[in-house]
């Protein structure tokens, strides 16, 4: 009998807007092909037909999508929440984040009471709410999977009380708690003063079927000799756009002919504008916006490296797509992908020295370049999602029929 | 009869410290890390001569003192020599004391423990020479049996090394090269009866370079009756048993604790027990037993990984990129005259640059495999390769001087000036 998995998770690729969904999806496809019936609960702005994700999962028979109206979005933060939703009066949603967390949780209550399953299954701390409503309600074993946490939102500047509050309560309730690497492990024991035993690492994953069209290379930014380096992410503290800037103009005293592309957009974008203008390397950094899908796989192939500085990186999806692209990467040593890529260069974020160093390195020896690129992409190759999903399915197993091994 | 020779290989790299691109053009001390990594050559000399040169030096001479008919041999790497000078002279004393006994021999090899030999060979006999000289300097001997870097050997590299008059060589007695004959026999080169080959009886050596230690072996705990009832098992079938293995082994690859030191103190006298058993130095028994037969080695062997052959040193792109780079500098390196560059060139030849930057083990997780100071195989490349293109600077300098000076040169001899 098949496994049942009442699931709080975000938007799929490619209305995605980071990492979380397109893990939420990787996972659950996964967890499908294990057999696990999984009933997908999401926040959507306009509660529209789920048609596109049911698209998605055409192949895969046992999930279905239920969409909550909710103006819930990952990486929404309380300020930016109070920006955009509170000064609508009467609006349909709640006033302040936390108040929309709140109504989430209560449709969550509604859905958990009407649906039969076995074990609930929550992504990140927007939907621990809605997770522990539905255990209240249908008294069924709570996992909480932890994609990141206060601590990395913020690179430890700032702490929302409330939000900390939030995920440290969740996670006190819950049976399990998934890290997505042994570094957040750390902090969720550290910060959050969660026994370790009640914590398991469930590495993300990357399955190589999503990566198999054929996309060229942008040869005009490789024009006349142009070597490029590539960052993507959010533009906010937690991704280190800024040592990425400053590491460039000391790789540009070796290598003038080299691109830095910045592509995403956030918080920062003006200031990291500004950075490069003051450093004067501003038409050696190109500022991409946001990209995502084939255009964002075209640019890991037009990359000579793709560095990922994060202050503070949980686990971090995109090393694996460039990688995967065929392109090495250069990873903060703060970050849980690098706890599983062994191919790759790695230095502390705030090292912008080192960072310039390995850069530096990356684009004068191709033998280096082709090196990582060949032995990363072979690595990547057994980091799959099935093996996530597997390491999920027996935590399912060890929470449902071993209960008195749990407390 | 049955003669146990031992071999100790005695060798510590110069490795090079942490060394930035920002690095080049402003420091040329790449070998002196100063901080608490495992760069630091005079931090881990001083461990490992506490641990296991001094202490295994000491067991040696207490058994040659007791036992008349023990003996032992020894290949010194120059750069082991120069950073025993540097950083505990106390054990270039105490291998002095050895060798005084008269029955413990030092054989040849690179002074720089390099792969010179698949490079150049100009450059290899150079450095065979400087080692001969610093052996005869400290130890007032002169090699007369040869063995390469990592036990390397190739039927190429016996004609070489008997041109430069050497009687013998060790190798390993790998299986590819043997088939179904014996290591326990002295060989001949092919078409050459002047140059005899001593081969590595690997399985009773790794037995205690490898496997000492291992509760997963059957054979655990190893102790010295039971290996010297091995080691009898080849009399009638063989002339020698080649042990021979990492000097380190002794108190740094197998800890004080295993008993390592115990095994080693009591072995000549459970060997010596059986009355047909007796010790050999390598020329020894390139003395006293014929060669049985010809063995041909067209490819490369050596003592490192299962594979016993190079790909521990030249198996990625990164290795042999840095091969490449190392030997391309070869020329200008020798005629600019410089001692200091070629030192620090030659320094940057050891075979253990280039082991730091293999990846055959790297994905499995199976690190440990490879004894590394660095946290990657890309993290030595990087270093080696940032000093690499501060010594290609100091070639710069020098040919702009020489060339500065030849203007002057030229200007006072004009004739306006005549």
């Amino acid at each position: 009998m098949s496994i049942k998995v009442l699931m709080f998770g975000w938007e799929f690729p490619p209305h995605n807007s980071g990492g979380l969904g397109t893990a939420c999806f990787g996972l659950t496809r996964a967890l499908a092909r294990e057999d696990v019936e999984v009933l997908f609960v999401l926040p959507k702005r306009v509660a529209v037909t789920a048609e596109y994700a049911r698209l998605l999962f055409a192949d895969e028979g046992t999930i279905r999508i239920q969409e909550v109206a909710s103006s819930l979005t990952p990486y929404v933060t309380a300020s930016r929440y109070s920006e955009e939703f509170g000064r609508i009066g009467d609006s349909l949603y709640g006033p302040t984040l936390f108040d929309e967390v709140r109504r989430y949780a209560l449709r969550a209550r509604e859905i958990a009471a009407r649906e039969q399953f076995d074990i609930i299954h929550a992504h990140d701390w927007l939907s621990f709410l809605a997770g522990l409503a539905a255990k209240e309600v249908s008294g069924k074993p709570l996992v909480l999977h932890m994609h990141a946490t206060e601590f990395d939102r913020t690179g430890g500047q700032g702490v929302n009380s409330d939000v900390y509050a939030i995920e440290q309560r969740a996670m006190q309730a819950a049976d399990k708690i998934i890290a997505v690497s042994n570094y957040t492990k750390q902090k969720i024991v550290e910060q959050y003063g969660i026994h370790p035993e009640k914590v398991s690492v469930v590495h993300n994953g990357i399955d190589v079927e999503d990566y198999t069209h054929q996309i060229e290379r942008l040869e005009t930014l490789r024009a006349n000799g142009n070597k490029v380096v590539l960052f993507t992410g959010r533009l906010t503290v937690q991704k280190g756009p800024e040592y990425f800037i400053r590491a460039a103009k000391r790789v540009l005293y070796f290598c003038p002919n080299t691109l830095f592309v910045i592509a995403g957009s956030g918080d920062m974008e003006y200031r990291l504008m500004q950075e490069a203008a003051s450093l004067g390397i501003s038409d050696r950094v190109l500022f991409v916006g946001f990209v995502r899908g084939a255009e964002l796989d075209a640019l890991y192939r037009t990359a000579d490296l793709f560095v990922m500085p994060s202050v503070s990186e949980p686990f971090g999806i995109t090393p694996l797509e460039s990688v995967i692209n065929g392109t090495p990467v250069l990873l903060s040593k703060q970050s849980g992908v690098a706890e599983v890529l062994t191919h790759a260069l790695k230095a502390d974020f705030w090292d912008t020295d080192e960072l310039a160093n390995k850069m530096v390195s990356v684009l004068e020896h191709d033998a280096l370049q082709s090196t990582l690129s060949s032995y990363g992409s072979a690595e990547v190759h057994g980091l799959t999602w099935k093996r996530a999903a597997e390491k999920c399915v027996s935590i399912y197993h060890d929470l449902l029929f071993a209960p008195a091994l749990v407390s | 009869m049955t003669s146990t020779c031992f071999y100790f290989q005695v060798h510590q790299p110069f490795r090079i410290k942490r060394y930035r691109i920002f690095d080049v053009g402003n420091d040329r001390d790449y070998f002196g890390d100063q901080s608490e990594r495992d760069t630091n050559n005079a931090k881990v000399f001083r461990k490992v001569a506490e641990k296991c040169y001094l202490p295994a030096n000491r067991t040696l001479l207490e058994l040659l003192e007791q036992h008349p008919e023990f003996k032992v041999s020894f290949s010194f790497s120059g750069v082991f020599l120069e950073q025993a000078a540097l950083y505990a002279p106390e054990v270039i004393e105490s291998f002095q004391r050895l060798v005084a006994t008269g029955r413990v021999e030092v054989l040849g090899e690179t002074y720089y423990h390099s792969l010179s030999f698949l490079h150049s060979r100009d450059e290899f006999r150079a450095q065979v020479n400087l080692h001969r000289k610093k052996i005869q300097e400290l130890f007032g001997v002169t090699p007369t049996v040869f063995r390469n870097t990592e036990l390397i050997y190739h039927n190429d590299l016996a004609q070489e090394v008997e041109a430069m008059g050497y009687k013998g060589i060790l190798a390993e007695g790998a299986d590819h090269i043997l088939g179904w004959r014996s290591p326990n026999f002295l060989y001949n080169p092919p078409g050459s009866t002047k140059t005899k080959l001593l081969l590595k009886n690997y399985r009773l050596s790794d037995d205690i370079a490898f496997r000492f230690s291992s509760r997963e072996w059957a054979e655990y705990p190893l102790t010295a009756p039971k290996f010297a009832s091995w080691v009898n098992e080849t009399n009638g079938n063989g002339n020698v048993v080649n042990l021979f293995m990492d000097y380190e082994t002794f108190g740094e690859h197998q800890w004080e604790d295993t008993g390592i030191f115990w095994f080693l103190r009591s072995l000549p006298e459970e060997i010596l027990r059986h009355p047909d058993n007796d010790f050999v130095t390598p020329s020894e028994a390139i003395d006293r037993y014929d060669a049985v037969a010809e063995i041909d080695v067209p490819h490369y062997v050596s003592w490192a990984d299962v594979e016993r052959d190079l790909s521990a040193w030249l198996s990625n792109p990164i290795q042999h990129d840095a091969m490449r780079a190392i030997y391309a500098v070869e020329h200008e390196v020798l005629e600019s005259g410089d001692a200091h560059l070629i030192h620090d060139w030659r320094k940057l030849q050891t075979s253990d640059h280039f082991y730091y930057m293999c990846t055959k083990w790297f994905t499995d997780g199976d690190v440990h495999k490879y004894f590394s100071p660095y946290d990657s195989p890309y993290e030595a490349f990087i270093a080696y390769m940032n000093v690499l293109r501060d010594l290609r600077l100091r070639l710069d300098i020098i040919k702009q001087n020489r060339a500065a000076a030849v203007g002057v040169a030229q200007l006072i001899s004009s004739p306006a000036y005549a």
